[in-house]
């Protein structure tokens, strides 16, 4: 069994957790959305940043377990860089991992570090941890996309409603913006 | 071992409950300290559900044949028992649930509240004594009020004369939290709210497991718990209500068997308990559970209740051991129940419970669905070992062991 936990808490995430890629929350964005794990309490803020098609910048704060945590870090250097539409088929191949219930091979020339989340397939439970930031992501992006004029009147009202319900979260990021 | 106050037929109870039995991934026994989530069963419960399905199996209260007469019957006496579990005046005063949730919602739907009046409830309710009111007191433009918490995890009482008025219409409140362990001062709660007139709502889900519950003697005029967690099956609770209170509700579900006669214009309701047992029943739920609060009887509800408490004090003791590791709610375990939840400086919940897992012992990780009582100590979510009457001291110890593996693996300290 602790060979099961071994590749559920591969090292690469275990980094990750211990040392979170592009950490805190950042200007500028276009989209800002809060995520929330019911079941378990995790929370995620989460912004974008894009611009010419391309992902500019993942920032992000939150609290949650190893998995999600780690996750969130290699999610957002994964993204980092890459054209939104490619970033949107890397999403693509790691919700398939997640859901492909230990079965699905992943591909490391487009997931990188995201293989070390094969493990996580096998565990239920957890799959809605790794996943957390990737929907947050996408949901985020697709904010992004839609009506950019609008957009800047959501963001302004969804930093508030953030900062209503997470005003922890909320103090951080002002510090790092 | 042998600890002061355990059952000394400990090691005959637990060959009652077959699944203790159970062997995990990897060869692990099962060390099951989850039982504040659910319980596990006995054997004579499972037996007596089987027998009923394969003997007696009919409708209850509509089948005019031998079945149906044995099935009601069967029905009926577990209604005898849990009002004997209660020590409740009648039989009538004892309502089966789908589990203690929808009793709780049945009384904030039909206690009547206006505008103006309020309901006292606490910050360490389980989110089914909490959103039940929020909802009635926003739909009857009713004040919602709670007792807050000490530092040491009980109920703040400097503000309750305050806070408990005459417009208080309903003091609803947890007889022992689900999170933090504290056994309330259920009669002194109960007597604050007859003073003021208001009604009195006990939630006995943790507290009619590992307590005596005499609902004359805590003087209260509601009480609900639920059938999973008293070694009864899942999909049953209990409502227990005074008689004339209950009589005096209006009806919360409509259908059969809750009438008296039925027009197309109007109806009139059948009195307690039938009156809010709507449709047929969870028959077969209702005599698992009849079996399990006379399992429980026969032990013997002090007896249990010593058990957890020597439990919950080595517990106490195993748990302080572990560097970094806080409890969270009263260090005594005389003021507290056998649910124990706690943080380990650097490692998720999630990933303790995850670690735990794989060496067979099983908690719970998560805001047990209390989230403003983690928030009141701010904290997200939290671990929780909960033991039960089939809980041993070396299951404590290798609950203990885990945690120092746990440190281990995640390289802390």
């Amino acid at each position: 069994m602790s060979d099961d936990l071994d590749t559920l808490y591969q090292e690469i995430i275990l980094d990750h957790y211990k040392n979170p890629q592009h950490h805190g929350l950042r200007q500028p964005f276009e989209a800002e959305v809060h995520h929330v794990n019911p079941t378990c309490g995790d929370e995620l803020t989460l912004r974008v940043h894009l611009a010419d098609g391309l992902v500019k910048d993942v920032s992000y704060d939150g609290n949650g377990c190893s998995i999600s945590q780690a996750a969130t870090s290699v999610m957002a250097d994964l993204l980092i860089g890459k054209s939104v539409e490619q970033a949107l088929t890397i999403h693509q191949a790691f919700l398939e991992l997640m859901q492909g219930k230990g079965k699905v091979a992943p591909d490391e020339a487009v997931l990188e570090d995201g293989v070390a989340f094969e493990g996580v397939a096998k565990f239920p439970a957890r799959v809605k941890c790794a996943l957390l930031s990737w929907m947050a992501w996408k949901d985020a992006t697709a904010q992004a996309q839609t009506a950019p004029t609008q957009n800047q009147a959501a963001r302004i009202e969804s930093a508030h409603a953030s900062s209503r319900l997470t005003s922890q979260t909320k103090t951080q990021g002002d510090t790092n913006d | 071992m042998t600890l002061p106050g355990l059952l000394p037929d400990l090691e005959v109870i637990r060959k009652d409950f077959p699944i203790l039995e159970r062997t995990l991934a990897g060869g692990h026994r099962l060390v099951y300290l989850d039982s504040a989530n659910t319980s596990q069963k006995p054997q004579v419960v499972i037996d007596t559900m089987v027998d009923h399905l394969e003997r007696h199996n009919a409708n209850i209260a509509r089948a005019m044949h031998q079945l149906g007469a044995e099935s009601t019957e069967a029905y009926e006496s577990a209604r005898d028992k849990v009002a004997r579990f209660l020590n409740a005046p009648s039989r009538d005063e004892v309502v089966f649930t789908k589990n203690a949730t929808e009793a709780l919602n049945l009384l904030a739907r039909t206690i009547v509240l206006r505008p103006g009046d309020n309901v006292v409830i606490t910050e360490m309710e389980h989110h089914s004594n909490l959103v039940p009111w929020q909802l009635a007191c926003e739909r009857a433009g009713a004040e919602l009020r709670w007792l807050g918490l000490t530092d040491e995890g009980h109920l703040d009482l400097s503000n309750a004369d305050r806070l408990i008025d005459e417009h208080t219409k309903v003091v609803a409140f947890t007889w022992v939290s689900n999170m933090l362990g504290t056994i309330n001062p259920v009669s002194d709660l109960t007597a604050r709210a007859r003073a003021v007139g208001a009604l009195s709502v006990v939630d006995a889900s943790q507290a009619a497991p590992q307590l005596p519950v005499d609902v004359q003697a805590v003087d209260c005029d509601f009480l609900v718990f639920t059938g999973h967690k008293v070694c009864g099956p899942t999909g049953i609770g209990v409502l227990w209500g005074r008689e004339e209170l209950l009589n005096d509700l209006q009806p919360f579900h409509g259908g059969g068997e809750m009438i008296e006669t039925v027009t197309m214009e109007r109806s009139t309701y059948a009195k307690a308990p039938y009156r809010f047992e709507a449709g047929t029943p969870p028959i077969l739920e209702a005599i698992g559970l009849g079996a399990a609060v006379d399992y429980l009887s026969d032990i013997g509800l002090d007896d249990i209740h010593a058990h957890e408490q020597a439990i919950t004090t080595y517990a106490l003791e195993g748990l302080q051991s572990v560097p970094g590791l806080s409890v969270l709610g009263p260090v005594e375990a005389s003021q507290r129940g056998g649910a124990i939840s706690f943080e380990l400086e650097g490692v998720h919940p999630h990933d303790i419970a995850q670690v735990l897992d794989s060496r067979g012992v099983a908690v719970r990780a998560g805001h047990h669905c209390a989230k403003p009582a983690h928030a009141r100590f701010g904290v997200q979510s939290s671990t929780r070992m909960s033991s039960y009457l089939y809980t041993t001291a070396p299951e404590i110890d290798a609950l203990v062991e885990a945690l120092h593996h746990t440190r281990h693996y995640f390289k802390v300290g």
